[in-house]
């Protein structure tokens, strides 16, 4: 197992360092194929009108005039062992691991993403734990009532909750209970070491937003696996044996229904906390997706970076605990 | 330039329309009295203050549905953060605090007059008033206005945000000046401070508005011990009324009193609230609702309401009472090209001015709470301002006139072209009002047989690689260019000469989209910045508006106008023409 | 061909339309009366079981034979309380050591599913969970029977049951899962599952169809032998007649959810009765049949057991349906006593021409 992880390790990181070089390469190449040259990519960091040798400069400093494997190296190098940056009347240390310094505002990155990151921790796990027992509670509801009117409303709910958009469903939340039944006024993301309460009531409303949506995804998902493994042989087997419904429902028919989710469950949690872009956005919670947006609206590459290297570090991460979860989960498969 | 900020927000907001709509009007009704003062009545904000009082005690609450370029005062080219960095950065000289036209007027802040200039214009001096301190307690010298000068004009690849004015009009260094944070040695010759408390200034060429010009944060001191460059925005020493006490990139700030500021050097601020804070990245409509329902003091990016909350608010009688519809300084026109055939011609640009039918733009961007009908290239809040009309169409309808068609059409025969001609018309591709005016004008170029097909290009590449770079322009055909400018001092000067000086032209970058080069014009604005005689440059700003017109140059099509909220908790709140949103140097809370 | 002794008990069929049930019947330890067990569906009305009656006792072995969609799995499941009873109507009589099941709590069937009625499935490996390991799986079968018991001791028990079934090094084996166990080996699990807390009776679906031939053998070898270890009766649901050869003490022949023919198997191999029997016989592989003759499968499907054709719902197939003057086609024959002890059959022809065409067509075929 030792073997087999340190494997997966060792793949996660060479994914990571290609993700890297992707990410580079669409910035620099893509403009440069649209005929751009490295003098205008920088003429977005020079306020409006910059003279000629005021534009040299920010090219220089910015590195643009390195051929580009150097600036990824730089960048990789920079990860790892620190860079040194000149913003200031004095060089300044970036330390391990540094994302480097933003083009825009010439602050280093990763303060900013570290500070950020406790917000969407917070939005991610706390959402999770809802949808996660919401859907998976409905979903198994659902499948033993089958053909019900709770399963009909439930799965209609669900319906609308995979089908509309997180900006509608969070902008209608936001609308009816913090606009006209101000239940939760003046929304703001209020840190939990600083006031648990209102740190909670504060993210209730992005909290259902965002669970709404994965409920009804995985009120889906469970109630058809649930169908499926109810109809499965060793449901029969086990109701043979005598056991109560109950237990063959939990133990024998959940046991199976769920372990597919549980992959879904990590990769979806690895995405999201690589940033909800569009929950962060809707109730202006200074997370890591709103820095994505901003990274992205200001064309900022070392925000940019540090954002993909983020979320595709969450997204190996969550792959590798779930791959390593699902042979403890399910007898059948092993370690390759 | 300043810069016309769109929201990033649009897309989310658009979609919110609907919803909110819905909500708040059955919402609306109930509430009733928010208002409470008698003051609070629609567009009360203009040209009086609004709650005047003198209440000390409250927090200002400020909410951004983006975040500032920067907050530090050598760093920044946004309208918004002009005005409000004057709450800790003061500079030489500032706009008066006072609604109305008289907020145009420039007053001394740091310096104890307006500049006395010397050497036919080429020199000016300045003295700044005794017992000036630092949020430090350090005192303030003009050595710290020097180096806030030369760190925010010489250091570009570190300070890239703001513009380079000084760069461009100070004399340099016989080796080129590369800024104090390369250059330790010495500093720009051509700022002198013989004393702390003075400040000379040696331009290239006589500039009369150089007043305006340090009226810039970028004339803020800037103590050079506590200067760390970038990172500077993370501890910025204050020389105003409120210093930092927290703030964080992307997310906000809060200001507190300056022990230090006294009242007895300033005349202009008043220290009314306890404590100033600021949410940035709040979603616009999240930012009005929080407006309408009192949690926020106001909206610091002053460019208005989003369209989903106008139409809710401006229908309810309480909420319109709270809404300023202020001028914001700005101007909506195409630009003609006078490189690109057939409107290198005189006449098939007059034409165009003729056939244009402003009215149906105006309603295109949303009615005449968004802007008024220009005819002028000076909007009214820029000082020179002259209301004239060269190519007048009943009901301002073009060629939606019979008057307007037949005079377009003669001038179409005039320039050869009587069944009208082909070309392009180009606008930014995210700003859909801009889209929208572009449709409006195509329409009724349509009617005189002008046949306009629209070519969308990027906001982000519009000057340095499309609509600003005449090769483009000459190479795609664009006669017809979308643009919206706003001057980044409110002069004739500040707003004509990027978009009207021959000697502006650039490769790259361009403002001047019509290639105008008119050797009158040319002479009259560089005669003008030279004439030290206030009123006289100031009737000269009407005379190059007049023939810039004459030349069929661009045709103005709106003056841009912002509906502004103001909370009844809100005190000393007006529309500063200065700026064109409210004044922050004063407000006050309530709450 | 090995027919296995006739035992003093025999069958007695039963008309399905015309029982009429009142308190326990006779001393049989299963007893089925006239079971019916129906599906709603979209399409309409499935007859899967429509009146079948039959009765077994404690040694015996019963072997329910038919060709798949005959009913006979869902008699098995209906005897068990396992059909889907949201969707199924169940109605007549089973009689399981003087206690009837139909009516019953379906709490009560619970208990003595698994106590005292067991069953083993047709494919050992989807029937076993596969997350669980083997011995899990029998120590769960024998605690929810035995709530007292500890772990050990289940544990004890399952290992015990595994070396009774012949599953080499038990007590290793028993942390294996399924998927580690060979085919025969799984059954071998199913059935010391099946019989973890001596079960009286013992239903048996398929439980050698997705084995091997060798395999087959040694599987219907362990069942028997235990049964005699055990004394229980055991219910053996086939479409093979081999497997019904070699284990049954009594053959029941079900089409179309119903019975067609019943008696001792050895009476039944030797003097088949009914035309369906005749088509069963005459298409079972058999190793010293000559290898170019053909197999003689029935012309024909089964029925839809939404349309069971009116009349003997085999007359559409059977070669001889002209002989009964038309009444196959109205009249649904009842099973009626042979003249030979125990063996009933449910055909409109007389027992002359059945003699007749066994003997001068069926048997040289055989």
């Amino acid at each position: 197992m030792t073997a087999y992880i340190v494997r997966r390790v060792i793949a996660a990181i060479i994914l990571l360092i290609v993700v890297t070089m992707i990410t580079f390469a669409i910035f620099f190449l893509v403009p440069r194929l649209a005929g751009e040259t490295s003098t205008q990519l920088a003429a977005q960091y020079v306020g409006r009108d910059p003279s000629p040798d005021a534009l040299a400069a920010v090219q220089k400093n910015l590195g643009f005039d390195q051929p580009l494997y150097q600036q990824w190296w730089e960048f990789a190098h920079g990860i790892v062992a620190g860079r040194t940056f000149r913003y200031g009347p004095d060089a300044s240390v970036c330390h391990v691991p540094c994302f480097g310094y933003s083009f825009k505002s010439h602050l280093p990155v990763w303060p900013e993403i570290t500070s950020r990151l406790p917000v969407t921790i917070s939005l991610a796990a706390g959402a999770a734990v809802i949808w996660v027992i919401t859907g998976v509670a409905i979903g198994v509801l659902s499948a033993l009532k089958r053909g019900s009117v709770f399963d009909r409303f439930s799965m209609g709910l669900a319906l609308a909750g995979v089908s509309l958009p997180i900006f509608f469903t969070a902008l209608l939340s936001l609308a009816l209970f913090s606009y006209k039944w101000p239940v939760f006024p003046n929304l703001q993301y209020v840190p939990i070491t600083q006031n648990p309460v209102l740190w909670a009531k504060n993210l209730v409303l992005p909290w259902i937003t965002l669970a709404f949506l994965y409920s009804a995804l995985y009120a889906r998902l469970t109630r058809a696996g649930m169908l499926e493994t109810m109809s499965e042989d060793y449901i029969r087997t086990a109701r043979a044996k005598g056991l109560p419904e109950r237990q063959v429902v939990i133990r024998h028919g959940l046991r199976s229904a769920l372990t597919p989710i549980i992959t879904i469950f990590g990769l979806d949690l690895g995405l999201l906390l690589g940033g909800a872009v569009l929950t962060e956005t809707a109730f202006s919670l200074p997370g890591v997706g709103q820095y994505a947006v901003e990274a992205i609206t200001d064309n900022d590459l070392p925000k940019i970076m540090a954002v993909t290297t983020l979320a595709a570090f969450f997204i190996v991460v969550a792959n590798l605990v779930v791959d390593v979860l699902y042979v403890a989960v399910d007898p059948r498969v092993r370690y390759r | 330039m300043r810069t016309i900020r769109s929201s990033r927000t649009a897309v989310l907001a658009a979609a919110a329309a609907a919803v909110v709509l819905a909500v708040t009007s059955c919402s609306s009704s109930g509430k009733g009295g928010t208002a409470g003062t008698s003051s609070a009545a629609y567009n009360a904000g203009i040209a009086g203050v609004v709650n005047p009082s003198t209440h000390t005690g409250g927090t200002v609450a400020y909410q951004l549905s983006s975040t500032p370029d920067s907050m530090d005062p050598g760093n920044t080219y946004y309208a918004f953060m002009w005005d409000f960095s004057r709450l800790y950065a003061r500079a030489l000289t500032t706009f008066s605090t006072a609604p109305g036209t008289a907020g145009l007027k420039l007053v001394p802040d740091l310096a104890t007059g307006l500049g006395t200039s010397s050497d036919g214009g080429r020199t000016w001096t300045y003295h700044i008033r005794p017992g000036l301190k630092f949020s430090d307690g350090t005192p303030i010298t003009t050595a710290d206005i020097k180096y806030a000068i030369e760190r925010s004009n010489y250091a570009p690849d570190v300070l890239s945000n703001g513009p380079t004015y000084f760069h461009q009009y100070l004399v340099d260094n016989s080796t080129p000046y590369q800024g104090p944070y390369k250059d330790k040695t010495g500093g720009l010759n051509s700022i002198q401070t013989p004393d702390a408390t003075t400040i000379v200034f040696h331009l290239k060429q006589p500039f009369a508005d150089f007043d305006y010009l340090v009226s810039n944060p970028q004339t803020a001191p800037v103590p050079a011990a506590k200067d760390t460059g970038a990172s500077y925005v993370n501890n910025i020493v204050s020389s105003g009324s409120y210093m930092f006490s927290s703030y964080t990139d992307g997310k906000g700030a809060s200001l507190v009193k300056n022990p230090n500021w006294s009242a007895a050097s300033d005349p202009l601020r008043k220290q009314y609230p306890d404590k100033i804070t600021i949410d940035f990245n709040v979603a616009q409509t999240t930012v009005d609702q929080n407006l309408i329902a009192g949690n926020t003091t106001l909206d610091m990016a002053g460019a208005g309401i989003a369209a989903s909350t106008q139409a809710t608010a401006l229908s309810n009688a309480s909420q319109k009472g709270h809404i300023d519809d202020a001028q914001s300084g700005a101007l909506a026109y195409v630009a003609m090209s006078t490189n690109v055939a057939p409107l290198n011609n005189l006449h098939c640009r007059m034409a165009v001015e003729y056939a244009i039918d402003k009215t149906s733009v105006q309603t295109a961007t949303g009615g005449d709470v968004h802007g008024d009908i220009a005819s002028t290239v000076l909007p009214p809040t820029v000082s020179g301002y002259t209301p004239y009309n060269l190519y007048a169409t009943p009901g301002d309808a073009g060629a939606d006139s019979p008057q307007g068609l037949a005079a377009a059409k003669q001038q179409l025969s005039m320039c050869g072209m009587p069944n009208g001609f082909t070309t392009n018309l180009s606008a930014r591709a995210d700003r859909p009002n801009e889209i929208a005016m572009a449709q409006a004008v195509q329409a009724s170029l349509k009617k005189v047989g002008i046949n306009v097909s629209i070519q969308q290009y990027p906001s982000g590449k519009y000057f340095t690689d499309n609509a600003g770079a005449p090769a483009f322009v000459h190479a795609h055909d664009l006669g017809l260019m979308m643009m919206a400018w706003a001057a980044d001092w409110p002069t004739g000067y500040g707003f004509l000469e990027q978009i009207l000086d021959g000697a502006t032209i650039k490769a790259s970058g361009n403002s001047n989209l019509s290639e105008l080069n008119d050797p009158n014009i040319n002479s009259m604005l560089s005669s003008a910045i030279q004439n030290t005689n206030d009123a006289a440059r100031t009737a000269a700003w009407g005379s190059i508006d007049k023939a810039a017109m004459q030349q069929a140059a661009i045709v103005p099509l709106l003056y841009r106008k912002d509906l502004l909220y103001r909370p009844a908790a809100a005190t000393n709140v007006y529309v500063t023409e200065a700026y064109g949103m409210y004044d922050y140097l004063n407000v006050g809370s309530t709450k | 061909m090995k027919h296995l002794p006739l035992g003093p008990n025999h069958l007695h069929g039963r008309s399905g339309t015309t029982v009429t049930a009142e308190g326990p019947p006779d001393s049989a330890f299963l007893s089925v009366r006239d079971l019916r067990i129906h599906f709603a569906t979209d399409d309409g009305l499935v007859r899967a079981v429509d009146g079948l009656s039959f009765r077994l006792d404690r040694g015996r072995t019963l072997g329910i034979v038919g060709e798949s969609g005959s009913g006979k799995s869902v008699t098995s499941l209906g005897i068990m309380g396992l059909h889907r009873s949201a969707r199924a109507r169940v109605s007549g009589e089973v009689w399981l050591d003087g206690e009837e099941l139909v009516a019953a709590d379906p709490e009560r069937v619970r208990q003595l599913r698994g106590r005292k009625m067991a069953m083993i499935f047709q494919d050992p490996l989807t029937a076993m969970h596969p997350f669980y390991s083997v011995g899990q799986q029998i120590m769960e079968a024998y605690r929810v029977h035995h709530p007292d018991a500890h772990r050990k001791e289940a544990r004890a028990r399952a290992v015990e049951m595994l070396t009774r079934v012949g599953i080499p090094q038990p007590d290793r084996r028993v942390d294996d899962y399924p998927h580690q166990f060979s085919g025969g080996m799984r059954q071998r699990a199913m059935i010391a599952m099946a019989l973890v807390n001596d079960p009286d009776l013992l239903i048996a679906d398929e439980p050698t169809t997705a084995l091997d031939v060798t395999v087959q053998a040694q599987i219907l070898d362990l069942i028997r032998d235990l049964q005699r270890e055990t004394g229980s009766a055991v219910v053996i649901i086939t479409h093979d007649l081999g497997v019904v050869a070699e284990i049954a003490d009594d053959i029941l022949v079900m089409y179309a959810g119903r019975c067609m023919e019943n008696g001792p198997a050895e009476d039944v191999f030797t003097h088949p009765q009914h035309p369906y029997t005749w088509g069963l016989l005459a298409s079972m592989p058999r190793i010293n049949r000559e290898r170019k003759e053909r197999l003689l499968p029935i012309e024909g499907n089964p029925p839809s057991l939404i349309r069971v054709p009116p009349g003997c719902p085999f007359h559409p197939r059977c070669r001889y349906a002209q002989l009964t003057d038309g009444r196959s086609e109205t009249e649904v024959p009842s099973l009626v006593p042979t003249d030979s002890p125990g063996h009933s059959v449910a055909c409109h022809l007389t027992p002359e021409e059945r003699r007749r065409i066994f003997t001068e067509e069926i048997a040289p075929g055989l």
